[in-house]
Order: C-alpha cells, then sequence, then structure tokens
C-alpha cells in the first residue's frame, strides 16, 4: 500500500495521531481488571493443576487419537496423515457466473467445491416472485431449475469432485437436480461425494430459514436418509449445524449442547422408519462454529467427540465405528467480526482458525476481513484462504495430534463442557425431544437471552471489542467492497421465462401430481422429486406443492 | 414528544432474510427503555409492514435488513409510509448497510442507519431524542 518505509512510518504517525482516545486508553489498559470468564460468560479460575482434574482417568477420559472416545481425534496422526480440506463457501450472480469461479478454483487446485444459494433458492421461491426482489444473485447463485443446475456443473465431471451444498428446507430437491445433472453426465451415483445441509431444526432454533413445519421437514431429512442409503453411499445427507445456533447469540455449550442434540432428534426419527442406525450414521457429519475464547472453543470440539460416542454406543446401540466418530466442518464466527478497523478481522480469523485446528477439524472456512460490511472482494477472500495456508504451512500445529491434551486448565474445560451437554440432554429429553422443545421455544428463548446478555456485556464494556467500544479510532478509510450489480436478476428472470415456455407443461403437472399424492400419504418422496426436476419443474413450482400438502411455518412470538 | 404516551416501536423484518439476532436483541433494549415494541415477524412485505404501523399506532418504525436487499426493501417501505401519510413515523434502518448506501437510504426518508457495532444506549438514546 505504501511505496516506502518512510511512507509506512508518516501513516504510523497519522494512525496515533488520529487515535484520539490513545491516552486514556492506554492508561486504563495498564489499570485494566483482567476478564476473568469466557466470551460465553464461564468463570475461569487464575490457574489450573492437579487438583483440578483430582479424580478423573485421564486414559479413559481421553484415549488415543484414532481411539475411542475420540475426544483426542478420529485420526491417530491426524493432520500428519490427512490435512484438513479448505472449503471456502462461494455463490454469486447466476449459474453462468458461479460456474466461471469454480472452474478458475478447481484450475487452481481445489478439489472440493462449497456452493452457497441466493436467499429465493433457500426459501424455495423463483426469481421471478415477487418476494425475490432485490435478493436475486445477491447472497448466492440463483439456481431456478435443473437447467441452472447443468449450467453451474457445465465441464465439471462430478466423480471427481465433493461438492457441498448449503442449503435446508429445498435440499431434497437440489439434492435431486444434482443426482439429474450426474445422470446427464453418465455418472453413477454411488461414485458422488459430497455433503447437503440438510439440518432444519438448527433453521428452527436460530437461522429460520425454514418452510414447512418441523414434523414433514423431519420427514423429508428422513427421506434422503433412506434414499442415500440405498442409492447414493458416499453423499453426507446431512450436516448438522452448530455455526448458525452460535451465530444467533448462543454461548459455546448452547451450541455444543443444542447441536448434540438435534443429532439424537435425527437419530430417532430415522429409527422410527425403521432404519438401522449403522445404515446412515457413519453418513451424519457435524459443523460447528469457531470463535474468539481459544481453550473454550477446543474444549468445545474434543467434548463434542467424546460425547458423541457415547451417545451412539449408549443410545442407539451403534457398533459400526464410523457411526460413533463425530467428523466436523468449521467456520470462524462472522458475528465476531467488526465493521470498524476491518483488517483486525485477519488477527481474529486466524487466531479462530487456529481453535478449529488444534480441535481436530476436518475441514474448514475462513471468514473475509470485509464480511461485516457485504460479500467478499476476490483479495479478501484470498486472504482467507492464505491464513489457513500459513497455519498449515508454517505454523508447525499440524506436527502432532490434539497438541493441548492434558492441559489441566483444557481438560477441566472439556470435562465441563460434556457435563453441561448431559444436562441440557436431560432437559430436552424431559421436553420430549427437540421438536417438542422448539414447538415450546425452548432453544430459541436460551438463545435470545444469551445474546442479549453478551450485548449487554459489551454496553458497559465488560467485554471489550477493539475499535467497538475501546481503542476506537477517528476518521477510519473505508475500505473497497465488493457490489453486485441487478443485471444478473434481469437476466436470470428472461431465462426462467424462456424455461416455462419450451418445457413439457403436461408432463411437469404430472409429476407434481404424483409428489403431492407421495407427500400426501408419507411414502418417500425423493423419486417423485427427481421426476418434477428431469420434467424441468421450477424449485419454486415442486416447493408449492409440497407447502399445499404440508402449510408453511409461522414462528410463534417468544 | 409524545407527551405522556410511552413510544410505540414496530420492529419490523422485510424480505427473504431470517436472521433476527439483532432485531430482537434491540426489540428488547426498547422494551428495557419503556417503550412499547410490537414485532412483525419475518418476511414482511412493505404493505404488511405499513399496515402494522398503521394498526398499531406506532412512532417508530425499525427495518432490519442484513441480506444485502436494503436498496430494493427500504424506498418501497417509505412509499408505502409516504402514502399512508404516516409522515410523522420515524423510520430507522439497522443491518449491514455499506456506508456509500446511507446517504440513498436517508434520501428517501430513512432518518438514520445503524450498523455493525452500534449500540443499543446510542440507538435507544435516539429514538428518545428524535420521536415526535
Amino acid at each position: 500500500m505504501y511505496s516506502s518505509v518512510a511512507g509506512c512510518y508518516d501513516a504510523f504517525q497519522d494512525a496515533m495521531t488520529r487515535t484520539a482516545t490513545n491516552e486514556e486508553s492506554v492508561a486504563r489498559a495498564r489499570g485494566r481488571r483482567v476478564p476473568t470468564s469466557t466470551v460465553s460468560g464461564v468463570p475461569v479460575n487464575a490457574l489450573y493443576g492437579p487438583a483440578d482434574l483430582e479424580g478423573v482417568d485421564l486414559d479413559s477420559t481421553l484415549g488415543s487419537p484414532g481411539q475411542p472416545p475420540y475426544t483426542r481425534g478420529i485420526h491417530a496422526e491426524m493432520y500428519r496423515t490427512r490435512g484438513w480440506t479448505m472449503r471456502q463457501f462461494s455463490g454469486f450472480g447466476t449459474a453462468k457466473d458461479t460456474n466461471a469461479r469454480f472452474r478458475y478454483l478447481l484450475d487452481h487446485g481445489q478439489t472440493g467445491l462449497s456452493v452457497a444459494f441466493h436467499l429465493p433458492t433457500l426459501m424455495g421461491v423463483d426469481s421471478d416472485h415477487p418476494m425475490s426482489e432485490g435478493e436475486v444473485g445477491k447472497c448466492g447463485v440463483a439456481i431456478d431449475s435443473l437447467q441452472d443446475m447443468e449450467t453451474l456443473f457445465k465441464g465439471i465431471p462430478l466423480d471427481r469432485i465433493s461438492t457441498s451444498m448449503t442449503t435446508n428446507a429445498p435440499a431434497p430437491i437440489l439434492w435431486a437436480m444434482y443426482l439429474a445433472v450426474a445422470e446427464k453426465q453418465g455418472v453413477d451415483w454411488r461414485r458422488l461425494s459430497g455433503t447437503i445441509q440438510n439440518d432444519l431444526l438448527k433453521e428452527y432454533i436460530a437461522q429460520k430459514t425454514y418452510i414447512f413445519p418441523p414434523r414433514p421437514s423431519m420427514s423429508m431429512i428422513v427421506d434422503t436418509f433412506e434414499f442415500a442409503a440405498r442409492r447414493v453411499p458416499r453423499w453426507n445427507t446431512i450436516s448438522i449445524s452448530g455455526y448458525h445456533i452460535r451465530e444467533a447469540g448462543a454461548t459455546a455449550l448452547q451450541e455444543l449442547a443444542f447441536t448434540l442434540y438435534d443429532g439424537i432428534e435425527y437419530v430417532q426419527w430415522a429409527r422410527r422408519r425403521g432404519l438401522e442406525v449403522d445404515a446412515f450414521a457413519p453418513r451424519l457429519s457435524f459443523f460447528f462454529n469457531a470463535h474468539n475464547d481459544l481453550f473454550e472453543e477446543v474444549a468445545k470440539y474434543r467434548a463434542a467427540r467424546k460425547v458423541w460416542h457415547r451417545v451412539m454406543r449408549e443410545r442407539f446401540g451403534a457398533a459400526d465405528p464410523r457411526s460413533m466418530r463425530l467428523r466436523f466442518h468449521a467456520q470462524t464466527a462472522g458475528c465476531s467480526l467488526t465493521a470498524q478497523q476491518p483488517h483486525n478481522n485477519i488477527v481474529r480469523t486466524a487466531i479462530q482458525a487456529l481453535a478449529a485446528v488444534l480441535g481436530g477439524t476436518q475441514s474448514l472456512h475462513t471468514n473475509s476481513l470485509d464480511e461485516t460490511l457485504a460479500l467478499p472482494t476476490e483479495h479478501a477472500a484470498r486472504v482467507a484462504l492464505q491464513t489457513q495456508q500459513i497455519l498449515a504451512e508454517e505454523t508447525g500445529v499440524t506436527r502432532m495430534a490434539d497438541p493441548l491434551g492434558g492441559s489441566y486448565y483444557l481438560e477441566r474445560l472439556t470435562l465441563d463442557m460434556e457435563e453441561g451437554c448431559w444436562d441440557y440432554f436431560r432437559r430436552l429429553d424431559d421436553m420430549g425431544g427437540m421438536v417438542a422443545a422448539i414447538e415450546q421455544g425452548f432453544p430459541q428463548r436460551e438463545i435470545q437471552d444469551a445474546a442479549y446478555t453478551y450485548q449487554k456485556a459489551i454496553e458497559t464494556n465488560e467485554k471489550v471489542i477493539v475499535g467497538v467500544n475501546d481503542f476506537q479510532i477517528r476518521d477510519e478509510t473505508p475500505i473497497d467492497i465488493l457490489t453486485i450489480d441487478d443485471s444478473a436478476a434481469e437476466r436470470q428472470k428472461a431465462a426462467l421465462l424462456a424455461l416455462r415456455e419450451r418445457r413439457d407443461a403436461g408432463r411437469v403437472e404430472t409429476a407434481r401430481a404424483t409428489l403431492a399424492d407421495a407427500a400426501r400419504s408419507g411414502a418417500n418422496i425423493m423419486e417423485p422429486v427427481l421426476d418434477c426436476v428431469r420434467a424441468y419443474a421450477t424449485l419454486g413450482e415442486i416447493c408449492d406443492t409440497l407447502r399445499d400438502v404440508h402449510g408453511v411455518y409461522e414462528e410463534p412470538a417468544f | 414528544m409524545t407527551g405522556d404516551r410511552r413510544i410505540r416501536v414496530l420492529v419490523a423484518k422485510p424480505g427473504l432474510d431470517g436472521h433476527d439476532r439483532g432485531a430482537k436483541v434491540i426489540a428488547r433494549a426498547f422494551r428495557d427503555a419503556g417503550f412499547e415494541v410490537i414485532y412483525t415477524g419475518l418476511r414482511r412485505t412493505a404493505e404488511q409492514i405499513v399496515n402494522a404501523a398503521l394498526q398499531e399506532d406506532v412512532d417508530v418504525i425499525g427495518i432490519s435488513v442484513l441480506s444485502g436487499a436494503h436498496m430494493t426493501l427500504c424506498p418501497k417501505i417509505m412509499e408505502r409510509v409516504r402514502e399512508a401519510k404516516l409522515d410523522d413515523v420515524l423510520v430507522v434502518v439497522g443491518g449491514i448497510v455499506p456506508d456509500e448506501d446511507v446517504a440513498s437510504l436517508k434520501e428517501c426518508g430513512v432518518r438514520e442507519v445503524f450498523g455493525p457495532g452500534a449500540s443499543m444506549r446510542n440507538i435507544v438514546d435516539y429514538v428518545r431524542e428524535n420521536v415526535r
């Protein structure tokens, strides 16, 4: 940015003089009381020692990496033998725009894709629906029909890559479109690998991108488990997500407990359908947040593996080790980033990514510094990816499994996190499970309370956010941000109109009627959805058919 | 000012965006400040929002948008606000709004925009001082 050392120095002087509150800040920092609780508000002692682990049998509570209860990681040598996947989430504009970006990424050595869909697709409405105005191509790529999905993966052999699709309420439909593209490419479904997020419980709890009420949603999710077990065995049918629960304001413990309990709920519904636990449980995967409090986060991931192992073995009688091994993806915490002094976000993201790696994540997305302002620019996205590359290549944290294992503090935190989980599980069991708890508004209220408590702690300066409630600077220089123009929306709507005229309308109507019958009767909807998709019924039309049968969900006021 | 009457605020979520952490937190801060708060729920159209403002006879509409669609959604709401002759109602926006969009939002009648990091106290104070 600056062409000389002198230029740098001038800029530094300039920044110092602009730091109007500098002197007061320094004075305050000297007399500052160090926070005595974690980001989640858990009190912490000044020192931890053997007394904190008295009576704990570390051998059995930890095990070895790659061995039950997997506290220390799911592989014996962790990143020595298998690095984490650097999977950056992307999507914007039309399918053609995103296809070009995907091919660029693949040409540069990326092996996995991660698709971000725009809000209309996530909400099951077409790009020309009145509610879509202003949203087309903004937060992700616009997909209205199989035609768009064909364009999205044009020239990309689906048997050679893995694809993660962040979609929930319409997950069976978008997955069906992907399967239909594979058919057209002549790729055997048994060779496909990838993930659909497909986790509706966390939508009712936190992110609120739901369409149908909880019970029919659960049924559709089990449909995908059942279909994958028979036809697409390498597909991860769900990514049970704590990320959004944390972003909505939950504590680390709430994120962990609600997410794992969501997992329990899915297993229960699948078993009620008559599925054998080991037939689908190996394909369950998890997705956690990586927030600022390094040790608390590492404890969370370790406790997650240990608790899930016990749940699957004791509660569900799983026998296949793969059913008991919790695999997860992590993403750094978007909610921790600041619009003020946005370059500081690079540092926050690096520390959060470090926590995920020390906690043994299988894949990672690092956020860009400008994400509190807009979608990332290419430069910001590259810095985010290179943050992961620096961690992997330069810091040495990949040399051994579970490097923090045995720390008095970390082991105490891990045990407390686990205990907290069992407490929440008992309360949720008493309520009759997660669907019932959601209907009563329990997790929603817990999270709203935590979000408000956190915000109040910032307002009273009990928690300091650098650049927001302390160490502010005046006259910040704005950074360049990405803007997405509205021409994508026009192109998308024109293509949709042409498709509606070109396709066989009779075939669409027959396929939709068959789907409605299946949905009404409680039969698995995957085959009828595939037929709708092959007939080029649009996503909005297919969702409308399901809306007619199941109705839509309106959140009660809590 | 509204005399002895408590300030009535409509917290509104337009568009397809479901991110409601900010809306819920600010609704609670308003309640704690002694305001009457009505929350629209998610995914409301401009018509629904302005009808709710009319029916509830509010002094303030607080619009929360995090999806990037604010430049489409907010002008539409302001158009309806004018049609309904709610010129006395103070309209503020919170969410992910780039600096360069703030001026255009103000031009169409939004009085203030609160971005990431805005404090609840400042927002409450602003409403108290500016409500008619």
